[in-house]
This record gives C-alpha cells, sequence and structure tokens, in this order.
C-alpha cells in the first residue's frame, strides 16, 4: 500500500501559558511538536504498511523549520518526507493550504490512502483533510477512531460520532482523517533518529516543482481574512472567601442562594 | 504575502512581540524583525501602536476561489438544520436563534435547509423557532447522513438559492460536510466561532473564534466569495422562545439524480456510555488535575448529586484517564454556560477558560491563591478540596435535612 499522510507543526499550546497582567502570551522555551492527531495518522498508516507492506510518505506545508517533524515522521517510520515550503504559500487559509497539498498529492502520483489528523491543536478547524479530499475528488472519512479491515479497493472503519460511532465502507483510495482513539503512536528507536537525520532526505517542493500558478497558493488563494486578532477578555473582581472551612462554605452557600444560582 | 517592518517607524516597544502568536518576532538592536516562523496571520500589523507593520502582497492575482462571485446576487440567510435518527439537534434550534438576529439585521429571510428521508413534516418546528423558509430535499439516499450525498443536495440549493451565509452546528457531521462544502463551492469557512455580527457598511459577516488553544480571538472575514460558511458548537447560541403559531414557506428542491456517493454507513451503533449533557447543564462541578486520580471524581459526583448538577473536567483531568472525555469542558472539550460552574484543583489554562468562561456564577477552589482560574472567578477558596468538597457536602445534607436544627443558612 501506499500511504501519504499529512502532517502539520504546531506549537505545544498546552505549553503556552497566559500572563494576566499584560494580557499577552508567554512562549519562551514553547516547543514545537507534530500535531497530535497527526501522529495518530502517522503511526496508523505505519501499522498498515508493516501489515500489508509498501510504502509510507510523510508530507507538510510549512516554514523551513517544519523540516524538524518530518525528521521526527522518519524516525518513527516514514519512508519518505516531502516539505511544502515556498514563501508565497504563507498566509494560506485551509482552503488554499488543502489545495497545494493536493497538488503535491497529484505530483506524487500513485497512493491508495491518505491520513490526516483529524484537527490541529493551534488551529482546531478540522477543514483541511474534508477539503483535500474534495479537491482531490476522493472520498473522505472523518473521526476515524478504528480500522476494521483495509482491502485493495475499500476499507471498513469506524467513525466517532458524539455519542456512539459509524462503521462506515468507503472506497480507495480515500481521506481518512484520524482522532485519538485510533491507537497509541510509538517512540522513534535510537536506530530510526540516525537514519532520520543521517541517512535519509527530505524533498523541498516550492513553487517551481509544484508548477502551481501564485495565484492559487497563499493568502492570494485564501477566501477566508483575518481581520482582527486580540486577547480574550479577562473577567476581574474574584472575591476571596476566608475563615474556617465550615464558616468559608457556609458563606459560600448563603453567597450562591442570594444570587439565585443554588 | 509577507510582513514587512517599517524601520524608520518603528519605535522597538515590542508590542508586536508580545501579540505574536508564533513567536517569529525578535527585538534586534531596538528595531522589531520577521523571522522564518511568520506565518504572516497579520497579528502583529493590529498590535503595532505607531503603524509600523504592513502586510505586503507579492502579486494581486486572483484565485480561482473568487471568481465568478457576483455578491449582490446571494441573499439571505441559511442554517443547516441536522437531523439524527429524524429528530433535529439542539445545534439546529440555536443556529436558528443566532441566524434570526443576523437575517433581520441584513432585511433578509432566514432559511433553514432541510435534509432526509420523509423529514417535512419537522419544517413546522423550524418555523417555529424563527425560519421564514424550509429548502427541502428529500430521497431514500438521503436517510443517513454520508458526506456526498448530504454535499451534493446542499450544493444545488446553493447554486440555486444562493445565499450569503450559511450556519453549520459544530459537531462530528457538521464539521464533516462544512469542509467538503466549502471546497466544493470554492468559498471560505470558518470553524467553531463563538461570536457572529454583520458588518453592515460592507454587508459581510465578522466570524470571531478562539485559536491557539483559546490564546486568542480572531475574527475572521469571507470578503469575495459566498456563502460565507461558518461553523458553531453546540451551547454557544441561545434558542429563540418558540411560536408555533409561526409559519413559512417550503421550497421543494431536487436530489440531483447523478450523485457519486463512495462510502455506505454499514452500521451506527450507540454506545451506553452515559450522555453527559454539559451544554445544557445549569450547574456544573468540574475537576482538574488537583483532584489527584478517579477516586477524587468520586468526591466530585457526590457534591453534583447533591447539586443536581453534572460532573465536568479539563483536559488534564481526562488526558491522565481519570474521567472519560466526553465530560471535557475547554477548547478541544464543550463550550457550557451553565448559571454556577464549581471549578475544582482546576488551575486555569486558557484552553479551559474558553470552555467555560461565560458561565454566570464561576466558583474556583484552587490550592494556590496565583492560580488563573482565579482571574475569572466570582468567588474563590484557596484551600484544599479534599477538605472544602466534604465541608460542603455536609452544609448541604444539613439544609436538606431540616435547616431547623442547623445555624447554617
Amino acid at each position: 500500500m501506499q500511504i501519504i499522510v499529512c502532517l502539520k507543526q504546531v506549537p505545544n499550546t498546552n505549553e503556552v501559558k497566559f500572563d494576566t497582567k499584560t494580557g499577552t502570551l508567554i512562549r519562551d522555551g514553547v516547543a514545537s511538536i507534530i500535531n497530535p492527531d497527526d501522529r495518530n495518522a502517522l503511526e496508523e498508516a505505519i501499522r498498515l504498511k508493516e501489515l500489508k507492506g509498501g510504502t509510507v510518505t510523510a508530507i507538510t506545508m510549512g516554514p523551513p523549520q517544519a523540516d524538524y517533524a518530518l525528521r521526527e515522521a522518519l524516525a518513527m517510520g516514514a519512508d519518505e518526507a516531502i516539505l511544502l515550503s515556498d514563501r508565497a504559500f504563507a498566509g494560506a487559509d485551509t482552503w488554499a493550504t488543502s489545495l497545494t497539498l493536493a497538488q503535491a498529492i497529484k505530483k506524487i502520483g500513485h497512493y491508495d490512502l491518505i491520513f490526516c489528523g483529524r484537527q490541529a491543536i493551534d488551529g482546531d478547524t478540522a477543514q483541511v483533510g474534508p477539503e483535500l479530499a474534495e479537491h482531490l475528488d476522493l472520498p473522505q472519512v472523518t473521526y476515524v477512531k478504528k480500522i476494521i479491515s483495509m482491502d485493495s479497493d475499500k476499507a471498513v472503519v469506524e467513525r466517532a460520532l458524539e455519542d456512539g460511532y459509524e462503521v462506515i465502507e468507503v472506497t480507495l483510495p480515500a481521506v481518512l482523517t484520524a482522532v485519538k482513539e485510533l491507537n497509541t503512536p510509538r517512540y522513534a528507536t535510537t536506530s530510526g533518529i540516525v537514519d532520520a537525520f543521517d541517512v535519509k532526505k527530505i524533498t523541498v517542493w516550492g513553487m517551481t516543482q509544484l508548477d502551481i500558478a501564485t495565484g492559487l497558493v497563499g493568502l492570494n488563494a485564501s477566501p477566508t481574512k483575518v481581520k482582527r486578532t486580540f486577547s480574550p477578555a479577562v473577567k476581574g473582581d474574584v472575591k476571596f472567601l476566608t475563615g474556617s472551612i465550615k464558616e468559608t462554605v457556609q458563606t459560600l452557600l448563603k453567597e450562591l442562594q442570594a444570587k439565585h444560582v443554588l | 504575502m509577507f510582513v514587512i517592518i517599517e524601520k524608520t517607524h518603528c519605535t522597538g516597544c515590542e508590542a508586536c512581540q508580545a501579540s505574536c502568536p508564533v513567536g517569529a518576532i525578535e527585538i534586534d538592536g531596538g528595531i522589531a524583525t520577521i523571522t522564518d516562523k511568520c506565518t504572516c496571520c497579520g497579528a502583529c500589523v493590529e498590535e503595532c501602536p505607531v503603524q509600523a507593520i504592513k502586510l505586503e502582497n507579492e502579486n494581486n492575482n486572483i484565485a480561482p476561489a473568487k471568481e465568478a462571485f457576483h455578491l449582490g446576487a446571494y441573499q439571505g440567510v441559511w442554517v443547516f438544520a441536522e437531523l439524527r435518527q429524524g429528530t433535529i439537534m439542539n445545534i439546529a434550534l440555536e443556529l436558528l436563534g443566532e441566524g434570526r438576529k443576523l437575517a433581520d439585521t441584513l432585511g433578509v429571510e432566514l432559511g433553514a435547509v432541510l435534509i432526509g428521508n420523509k423529514v417535512e413534516p419537522l419544517a413546522q418546528d423550524l418555523f417555529a423557532y424563527g425560519a421564514d423558509v424550509v429548502y427541502l430535499v428529500e430521497n431514500a439516499e438521503l436517510e443517513n447522513y454520508r458526506t456526498e450525498s448530504y454535499c451534493a443536495a446542499l450544493e444545488k440549493l446553493i447554486k440555486t438559492y444562493k445565499p450569503e451565509i450559511l450556519l453549520i452546528g459544530a459537531t462530528n457531521i457538521g464539521r464533516d460536510l462544512g469542509p467538503r462544502l466549502a471546497g466544493r463551492v470554492r468559498t471560505g469557512l470558518t470553524a467553531d466561532c463563538t461570536v457572529l455580527d454583520i458588518d453592515t457598511e460592507k454587508r459581510l459577516l465578522n466570524q470571531t473564534r478562539p485559536a491557539f488553544g483559546g490564546n486568542i480571538m480572531a475574527t475572521i472575514i469571507c470578503p469575495d466569495t459566498r456563502p460565507q460558511l461558518a461553523t458553531v458548537r453546540s451551547g454557544v447560541m441561545k434558542k429563540a422562545t418558540p411560536d408555533f403559531n409561526r409559519t413559512g414557506r417550503i421550497i421543494k428542491a431536487i436530489y440531483p439524480p447523478d450523485v457519486k456517493v463512495r462510502t455506505i454507513v454499514r452500521d451506527i451503533v450507540k454506545e451506553a456510555k452515559k450522555i453527559v449533557n454539559l451544554e445544557e447543564a445549569q450547574i456544573i462541578v468540574s475537576g482538574g488535575r488537583g483532584v489527584g486520580g478517579p477516586e477524587g471524581f468520586k468526591l466530585l459526583e457526590e457534591v453534583a448529586a447533591r447539586l443536581g448538577a453534572i460532573v465536568g473536567a479539563s483536559r488534564g483531568a481526562v488526558d491522565s484517564g481519570w474521567i472519560p472525555s466526553n465530560h471535557q469542558v475547554g477548547q478541544t472539550g464543550k463550550t457550557v454556560h451553565p448559571k454556577l460552574y464549581i471549578a475544582c484543583g482546576i488551575s486555569g489554562a486558557i484552553q479551559h477558560l474558553a470552555g467555560m468562561q461565560h458561565s454566570s456564577v464561576i466558583v474556583a477552589i484552587n490550592k494556590n491563591s496565583s492560580a488563573p482560574i482565579f482571574k475569572i472567578a466570582d468567588y474563590g477558596i484557596v484551600g484544599d478540596l479534599f477538605k472544602v468538597l466534604p465541608a460542603l457536602l455536609d452544609t448541604l445534607k444539613e439544609i436538606t435535612n431540616g435547616n431547623k436544627e442547623s445555624s447554617a443558612i
């Protein structure tokens, strides 16, 4: 099986802290990571390769330093890695990002399966997977939590719903998006890491290699625009309740009853 | 597309550095410089007090997504009326409540899109909750949601009736359909909006949403393509009071005959897990890492049972495996707005606050007096939740056991 996995390098938003005095982000020392859901997608692709044979190609679009996410993917077990990087790609929304990814995947040519993570933790949109499927005219199954069977021309998967799941049969090639219940991603082995940095190569494609018009990439091709960004409003004026624990909870209950919330 | 800093204007005030969500700005010799990490999001442009930062276009080529949209031809606000097993989802009614306001501001009709098999009787409910028109597509092929069949039905409706705005619930189905449709009709989509309003001058939908785990808010617009698509999570918007005497028009549309559908729904399985309806809860007792483990959540459950509340959790507690993820409140969990939110052992990461800050009254119990949760709380108790909650339980029991003998309240 030829499997393509789309990854995004993201800041580890769990580590981002907020300075309530200045109303700004504290990002010192916040690491860049492979987006968590994408890691599940990669893990599943590698497991399928181990089961069925074939190759796993990891692909990402981003600035030059996104190279590091691909090295990590190679260390986990991806066979090839492609970095889509060009200043012209910057400012892309999900529509333009998925179009650039689609163009690159068309250039790769043969594939049976495309795996994405459900959503990235920086944007939380969950849009690139379905938009990519549309641009490539492929069927899609999002929120994949289990693969029941995988044949050469079709797959049967479980798609998570809020209160259960659907069992969906999909013809291949298809785009699947992974949720964290799908698997537990492996750690890279030492030899994997050595290979990823010293042996395996990362292919870099920009505008020239993709043969794509400037109007089709980056901010120019993005139907949505950021009008403004701002810090979330912060409330204030907390009333600290003090005294013995008994007194404290009694005061609390009185206050809550006075406000008619109890 | 890139960011330019006018060195003669820059005062080195560092405001841009603080505003940059990706840490791409460095102050070098008293002047801001943009590094390779820049994603051209434009946050710094807004922030600069001396207008020294500009976003530059390398060229002004028109993208294909923008061609042939005669903006004036698109009119009306639509809501996708999501169904599950033939029942209208709550989110659809909430969106009708919000859509009604937007439609009134624009002076246009509010439409509801009803897709399914033999679902016409549901139109009456959509009118009751604010729809003027119901666009109905019925076909046996549309019995269950499938990406390609529903996308084709909506694509046909959009191309025929041309709405300027379409709102979709950010459910596991809406988040599958929305982006597929956006790709299909070549328009923009903004996910998980928390505030929607109209820029009346430009007749544009301002779509405000949290990003970077709720660390910043962004207002997104879709200026050149139509419809303007937005998804909204359940619990964010408010339903209108239904008026079952209200009526409206039903416009029936044909399901296109040649739709390519490459998925089959073999089964829909309801899981026996307890339904946790945090979005509609009036009182939530929520726990974080400070709860310490699954046993700690048993104490929270006791308090919740006594108050008629539902138990929530932070991402930290869920990721630790102490409580299932359907209890999670926050940017990656559920957005809630109960009248009372009691946060126990939750430090208050921004990603959590994003999901609960609109609660009417917030009580925070935490050992650490400088925990960020206290910044948004109405009442704070600095103390050990394993002492405070049992005392709270005792006092509540005293009240219910007839508060005559108790001087508690």
